[in-house]
């Protein structure tokens, strides 16, 4: 049972880069997934003004019924999130080891235009690595 | 989950995989060569290298934040050391001292005692004017442009020019947050 259903990598300006789904339900249209993602990174924008207290930098945790959403936003302005089952746990983690492997794979590769989608094999192979490593952890529990 | 304590940078350091020094020191005197035959000017060259660190500097700044956990820096004195002692100790080797700051906080010297990219290496009389290790000042100004900071960078001292030092002078010019589209019609 998976316990991640999808990830997303923006960049600064708010543009999908990146999007994987692990879910059960198959993946989304093109289109969407690019709404969903401006969709995020404004919503994430907005918390930030928001925020009752200065220096706020977005949202980390969005709580539904049906699933949880992780936001990591590195200080350079790219964003990672995961949609996730309800209650799953190191989330947070495991963006950070996703972070990793962009700054790695994708950044380090010479032929990858900066803010552009990710098309990186090995960021891909190390990616479904971590993502199983992760699966296996949460079984395990 | 536990608050991730920045690490330092020998610690980084001794994590990362690190090359061979003479093979970086003979990469990138192949290069500074190479630019040399292919632009002849030397005010051409320290463009390039310039430029050529500016590209290193706006994908290595990543790489920093992700290894070495450090949290937002709190003002311009604060990033001036964090460069100094975590950034150059970690992807050169060598710490950098921080000094001459100025009145307002915003003017530094980064002074480099050991710097390998220059082991062995002497400027002949034919590339006077060359800034030969002109890709440092592109990849820290490419690296802070990357987190909101508009930089100046300048080499102060050369030790290929006789100084007894390297000496690279930070000048923040502006900060220049992410501006969002988000301002209520007036």
């Amino acid at each position: 049972m998976a316990a991640i259903y999808s990830l997303y990598i923006i960049n600064k300006s708010g543009g999908l880069i990146f999007y994987k789904d692990y879910g059960l339900a198959g993946r989304m249209d093109t289109n969407d997934s690019l709404r969903l993602a401006s969709l995020w990174h404004s919503m994430h924008a907005i918390s930030q003004q928001l925020s009752p207290i200065s220096g706020c930098s977005g949202i980390e945790l969005l709580e539904a019924d049906t699933f949880d959403l992780h936001c990591f936003q590195s200080l350079t302005g790219t964003k990672f999130f995961v949609v996730s089952e309800p209650g799953t746990q190191h989330m947070e983690h495991l963006l950070k080891h996703i972070y990793e492997l962009y700054t790695d794979y994708v950044l380090k590769n010479p032929f990858y235009e900066m803010e552009m989608p990710i098309r990186c094999e090995l960021f891909d192979i190390n990616l479904s690595q971590a993502i199983q490593k992760d699966r296996v952890a949460y079984l395990g529990r | 989950m536990a608050p991730v304590v920045p690490r330092s940078g020998d610690a980084i350091f001794a994590n990362v995989e690190r090359v061979n020094s003479e093979l970086f020191t003979l990469t990138y005197g192949a290069i500074v060569r190479q630019l040399l035959t292919d632009l002849e000017e030397v005010e051409e060259v320290n463009k390039q290298l310039d430029q050529m660190g500016y590209n290193i500097g706006i994908r290595l700044i990543d790489e920093f934040l992700a290894k070495s956990n450090v949290t937002r820096c709190v003002d311009f004195r604060e990033t001036a050391e964090v460069i100094a002692k975590v950034g150059f100790k970690m992807f050169l080797g060598v710490t950098a001292s921080v000094t001459n700051w100025d009145a307002e906080g915003t003017c530094c010297s980064l002074i480099l005692d050991d710097n390998p990219l220059v082991d062995f290496v002497e400027l002949p009389d034919t590339c006077q004017g060359l800034y030969y290790c002109n890709i440092l000042s592109g990849v820290v100004r490419g690296a802070l442009e990357m987190v909101s900071m508009k930089t100046e960078i300048t080499w102060i001292r050369d030790m290929l020019r006789g100084d007894d030092a390297f000496e690279l002078q930070v000048k923040l010019l502006k900060q220049v947050p992410e501006e969002y589209p988000y301002k209520d019609d007036e």
